[in-house]
């Protein structure tokens, strides 16, 4: 099971902080997991592709704690993290 | 030593409890960071209430943990001290500490900087205003990732 968890702005918007997924067989890579969620969710299509312009358009993507491109490839049991740039200190 | 925490801390202590571990030293640099008064777009105090800051419990201290072994792998620091509040937080109160000891000033305080200027790009923390009426999310500045880049040059 993929364990994805969503942060800040990114949580809000799509309502939900937390979810387990079976990592369906044709998704290998992160940007395949964001296509599934979105064709899954179609309310998720403006958190994750928007307009370039937009203001909150960044997301960033961990898998099992560490940033990654949209390129990194998946394994079950990875922990993905959703999230916007941070803005601590 | 590293700590995500809701409570304030106390400089005082923090600075004796440094002192202790800090062996030979001949500097400690402490960098305290608080909650500044948020204005609006038109530059009037926007009644902002309070700061909420989430974080992503385990990321969080593993970023924490490779930002202070970046750290120590730079400079000859005999000891350093984070600790980054979260969750409801007000005008003025203590928001982060960062501490470095060496022999020396000079990499005690480059070393607090790089911290700090780390911290605030690569540590999952996240800060959202309150204010009567509504709440936002605080942007991330270009100003933060402009800062790391002198870091990388040299």
């Amino acid at each position: 099971m993929l364990n994805i968890q969503y942060f800040a702005s990114i949580r809000e918007a799509l309502n939900r902080s937390e979810e387990e997924l079976e990592l369906p067989r044709d998704v290998k890579s992160v940007q395949a997991l964001i296509d599934y969620l979105v064709s899954a969710n179609p309310h998720f299509e403006a958190v994750f592709i928007g307009d370039g312009d937009r203001k909150a358009g960044k997301v960033l993507v961990a898998v099992n704690q560490t940033i990654v491109d949209r390129k990194h490839l998946l394994s079950q049991n990875d922990e993905v993290a959703f999230f916007p740039p941070m803005t601590g200190g | 030593m590293i700590s995500i925490q809701n409570e304030d801390f106390s400089l005082g202590d923090e600075y004796a409890a440094i002192r202790t571990r800090a062996g030979d030293a001949g500097a400690i640099v402490t960098f305290t960071g608080l909650v500044r008064e948020i204005y609006g777009d038109d530059n009037t105090a926007a009644a902002v209430q309070s700061l909420t800051l989430e974080h992503y419990p385990g990321m969080t201290e593993k970023c924490l943990k490779d930002i202070q072994l970046k750290a120590e792998d730079r400079w000859p620091l005999l000891a350093t001290r984070i600790i980054h509040r979260v969750g409801e937080l007000y005008s003025h109160d203590q928001i982060v500490l960062v501490a470095t000891v060496s022999a020396h000033r000079h990499a005690a305080f480059e070393s607090a900087e790089f911290i700090m200027d780390y911290l605030k790009s690569e540590a999952p923390f996240w800060k959202k205003q309150k204010s009567k009426n509504e709440s936002s999310w605080i942007e991330s500045r270009d100003t933060d990732k402009e800062a790391l880049d002198r870091w990388q040059k040299s």
